[in-house]
Parts: structure tokens; sequence; C-alpha cells
């Protein structure tokens, strides 16, 4: 039994369209997809945009209601649950966007956003400032943040300090599984090196368990130990990250690999 | 004698905090049909170096402080707004990073199409329809008869950068100026975005301006780069030359802190600290606190250092500091 597991999930959409009569088509976001994830473990999800990813993204979160399948987690079927107890486990299940000038809210403070984060598990740290005070300031320094800007605006940080900030307040509820959506898509090269980076670390310090989402596959490469690949609502190819990158098996993985940018040149190697 | 040349520009803004050096005397030249990149960090200038050229800065709180930049016999800084618009869109153009808010939610394809023709052209509306049609056709929109009459909400992201590429080209400019054209884009889009961008440029021998931060898409575009940093170009060479012999400290720890070119399970290169404010002024070398390419000594440059050309048409900051390692090819 796998720590995370998706048993043939499916999520349809009915699309109305035309004028006077609708006509009615099915659109099959995501189509029967099973996927099991150790503990620990990163998965990489790949995907053209409009393959399923985030349709799958948002049924792993409970944000939507599957037609048919389920998400297991450590052995509990989440569907079966009351919608109650799904609110409750909505804390399990945290995301990282891609872009974290949209994610954070302008008029919280580092603190308030992060406090609010770290109640919905520990609600009785609410009577307590000091020990809220100081369970965010761990978070920060956890992220690499100096807990000096505690009371700053997200506006007065760089894109990357804002990234740092959303990885945060999704480890503040301690989430069992974190999807991370593009996460460093939006930042620069160095930038992506030390989000990277950090993520890496806090999925050794934490055993984090973790879906990273992206069309980037240099990166997934890099960050997954497995990778699925995503077309039309199916999973098509799932595998070692190094294996996948060596051996494509399906066509849609060789075209992803194929549009990767490379550097055409020989590139020096400096000390 | 190059198409465009520009000569030390700088480009300031005045702000609450201090004058902002954006730009800080930057010179290159753009020689017919050739892909020039500018690459950098964002915060580095390098777009606010192309809008000076179009005069697209707005004045206050920017101002274009010195500079020349000789397009034919116009200088461009030099222009007024009459005798700009007759450059916009017709001589020099430009494509923008998101489409998404590029085009106007509210016009139909068409006439974001063909305003340019009838403005720089003189064409009439159905002269006009008949070449954007076309136009649309040659950037690989399928059905572009009937699709040219949508809004820009009916095409995808990489469909309407197309569109973005279409409008660009359409009044067959000299120069286009593409400001990280294919960030927002999906891998497989940014893939065809790419090739369309060159298939077109050897169509028509347009000269290609192309900012970027990603190095892969300039060793796959561009025939010459400038690597810019805090408002000036710390070296510029020939692609080949860049990424073969790169000499200062700066391009070196960019090309090092690319994910794809290191191993898995080793920790990725960053390049410790942060672009410095540029707000304050920079007395000496701008890149001298994050620079870790050697313990200190040499140390480096006390004022800021000037270009100088090491070899043939390949120019670097002279900061001993920077320069410090010796590089090899493998």
């Amino acid at each position: 039994m796998s720590y995370l597991e998706l048993e043939d999930l499916t999520r349809h959409f009915v699309r109305r369209e035309g004028w006077p009569i609708p006509r009615k088509t099915l659109v099959r976001a995501v189509d029967g997809v099973s996927l099991q994830i150790e503990k620990g473990e990163i998965l990489g999800l790949v995907g053209e945009s409009g393959c399923g990813k985030s349709t799958l993204s948002r049924l792993i979160m409970q944000l939507l209601v599957p037609t048919s399948g389920s998400v297991v987690l450590e052995g509990e079927r989440l569907a079966d649950l009351p919608p109650a107890e799904i609110r409750k486990r909505r804390r399990d299940f945290q995301m990282i966007f891609q872009d974290p000038y949209a994610s954070l809210n302008p008029r919280m403070t580092v603190f308030s956003t992060l406090a609010e984060a770290i109640l919905t598990r520990r609600p009785e740290l609410a009577r307590d400032r000091s020990a809220l005070e100081s369970a965010v300031a761990a978070l920060m320094g956890r992220v690499g943040l100096d807990s000096r800007y505690i009371r700053k605006y997200p506006h007065e940080f760089s894109g990357g300090q804002r990234q740092r900030i959303a990885i945060a307040r999704a480890l503040g509820p301690e989430p069992k599984l974190i999807l991370a959506d593009e996460p460093v898509s939006a930042l620069d090269v160095s930038i992506q090196s030390q989000i990277l980076n950090l993520l890496l670390k806090l999925r050794d310090e934490l055993g984090l368990t973790m879906i990273f989402i992206s069309h980037d596959l240099s990166v997934v490469r890099y960050i997954a130990d497995r990778i699925a690949v995503m077309d039309e609502g199916k999973i098509v190819e799932v595998g070692e990250s190094d294996a996948l990158f060596t051996s494509p098996q399906s066509e849609v993985t060789r075209t992803l690999l194929k549009a990767i940018p490379k550097i055409r040149y020989p590139v020096a190697v400096s000390g | 004698m190059p198409l465009l040349e520009v000569r030390d520009l700088r480009t300031s803004f005045h702000t609450r905090d201090g004058i902002v050096r954006a730009v800080d005397g930057i010179s290159f030249d753009v020689e017919a049909g050739q892909t020039v990149g500018i690459v950098g960090e964002s915060g580095s200038g390098k777009s606010v170096c192309c809008y000076s050229l179009l005069q697209l800065i707005p004045q206050p709180p920017g101002r274009i402080e010195g500079g020349t930049a000789k397009f034919g016999d116009l200088d461009l800084l030099q222009l007024s707004e009459a005798q700009m618009r007759k450059v916009r869109g017709k001589r020099i153009s430009l494509i923008f990073q998101d489409p998404m808010t590029s085009l106007n939610p509210y016009l139909r394809i068409s006439t974001q199409l063909i305003e340019p023709l009838l403005i720089h052209e003189g064409l009439s509306k159905s002269e006009a329809l008949t070449r954007a049609i076309a136009e649309l056709e040659a950037v690989g929109i399928p059905d572009p008869k009937s699709r040219i009459h949508s809004y820009p909400h009916e095409f995808s992201g990489g469909m309407r950068q197309r569109v973005m590429i279409a409008m660009a080209l359409i009044a067959r400019p000299e120069i286009l100026i593409a400001d990280e054209p294919t960030t927002a884009l999906d891998v497989t889009i940014q893939r065809q975005v790419l090739d369309l961008i060159k298939t077109r440029q050897d169509d028509l021998g347009t000269a290609v301006i192309f900012i970027t931060h990603d190095l892969a898409v300039v060793s796959e575009v561009c025939d010459y780069v400038n690597v810019m940093y805090a408002g000036r170009f710390v070296e510029r060479a020939p692609v080949e030359t860049l990424f073969a012999r790169p000499r200062h400290a700066y391009t070196r720890a960019l090309q090092r802190s690319i994910p794809a070119m290191q191993k898995k399970g080793e920790i990725l290169y960053t390049i410790p600290g942060l672009p410095p404010n540029l707000a304050n002024g920079l007395p000496g070398c701008a890149f001298a606190s994050r620079c870790e390419a050697h313990e200190g000594d040499p140390p480096h440059a006390a004022t800021r250092p000037a270009l100088v050309e090491l070899e043939s048409t390949h120019w670097v900051q002279d900061c001993p500091g920077c320069l410090a390692v010796a590089v090899t090819t493998n």
C-alpha cells in the first residue's frame, strides 16, 4: 500500500456550445489516472497545457469531486468521507503556485499569512501570542527567511523571497502532501536554483511528499524521483527520471524532450 | 555601417529613493538580418534599454539622460513624437512577453492586425485585410480567413503570440525587438514560437533584438550576445565565444546556474546575494559583492570598470576580480 494512491481517477466536464439549442460535448479532462506515490517521494507531473494537469491537481487537493475513482491517502479513501471530514483533511494537502506575486495577500504581513497557516493545524496557539510568534519565526528560518522581516508585506520582498513565503505558508499546516504547480517557472534562472535547492532540503529534513507540476522537463528531471507524463487526461508514461530522459517510451515524451531549448555550443567549465 | 548603432545610452528613473540608473551607458550594434541577444536577470535593465530606443519610457519619472541611437540617418533618441510614430510599428516593432495583455480584448484580431497597414502604408481596408490574412497564414494560424475575425480570447496563448508576431511583422520592419517572447509559454509552444521567429526572420531579413533571461534560448537563436548586469553590459561576444570562453565572473555564474547543466542529486549552484540596488549609484564593480570566482585577490575594480575588447568582437568589463579565474573548454 503506497502513501498516496490515485485509483482510476476520472473527471468529466460537460461543455455546452451553440445557441439556441446547446450541443453537449463531454470533455474527459482526467480520464482514468492511476498513480502511486511513496512517502518522501517527489513525483514530477509534466504535459502540455490543456492536458489535464491542473484538473488532476484539483482532484487530488479535494477541490473538485471526481466523476469516478478515488484518492487514497494512507489507506483512507477520501471520497467516502463526509464533507465535514473532507474539510478537515484539506490542510493535509497544500499548494505552491506559479506566481508568488499573485498568490500572497498584499495586505497581510508575513506574520499574519504564516500565523493563519499554522493556526489551521494548531488552533491552541491563538491564545499564546509569543508561542505563535516563535512558531512563525521557526517556519521562516526553515525556508531561509530572516525573521527580522516578520512584519513586512509581500511587496517588500523580491520574487524569490516571496516564493519562500509561499512555501512557508504551504508548510504551516504540516501537510502530508505538497502540490507544487510550476513553482519556479516565473523566476529567474539563479533564483530557480535557490528554490529547487530549498525544496530538496525540505524533503530531506521533513520527509515531504511532493507532486511537482511543470512543463519544463529539465527542471523536473533534476528534482523528481519519478516522472509521470500526461496527455489528454491520461498518464501515458511513468518512470524513473533519468530513465525517462534517456529512453522515452511514448511519442508525447519525445516531443516534450525535443522541445527543451539546449545549449548548442561547447560550454566552458569554470572553477 | 550597422543598421542600428547605439552609443552610450543612459536612462534613469527619478524616484523618491533617488536616481535609479536603470541603463548606464551601453553601446551595441545591430547588423541587418542579425539576431542580437540581451541577457540578464530581472531588473538588470534589459527591457528599459529597448523601450528607450522607441521612447516608450514613461517620462517622468523616466529620463533618457544621454547617448545616441543611429538608425539610418535618424537618431532615435532625438526624434519628436510625430517622427517616432513613423518608426514604431513600421521600421522597428516590438513583441512583448505576455500576449494576453498586449492584445486589446475588445477588438477583433482583424481590426488590430490591419491597423499598422492603414496607418503606415495607407492601404484600403480590403487590401489590408488580404495582407493580414496572408500574414496570419505565414505564422501558421489554421483557417486564417475565418479566424481573423475572432476575438483574442478565442485563441490559445501560443496562438496569441503568433498573432503578435504577425502584427509586429506585417509592416515589414527592419528591426524586431522581442522582449521575453516565450517566457510565459509552455516548452512545446516555446519551441514553435522560436522556430517561427527564426523562419519569418529568414524570409523577411529582419534583424532581431532578443531579450531573455534563458541562456539556452540565447544559444539557439542569437548570433551575438550582450550580457547585462546592473544597467551595464559586463560581457559582449559572438554566441560561440560566449559559451566556450566566458570571461566575466557573472557570465560564468549564470552558466553554472542552469539546472539542466547539473547532475541530479548535486546541490544546484546559485549566485549568492541579490543584484545591487541601483538607486544609490555604484562606485566600483557591480558584481563584487556576489562574486565567488576568487579569494579577494586580485581585488575588484574600485571605479566602475570600462568595457575592453579582449579579442576581436569579444568585449568584457575590465575588473581584475571578475576576470580572475582561468577557464578551460571541455
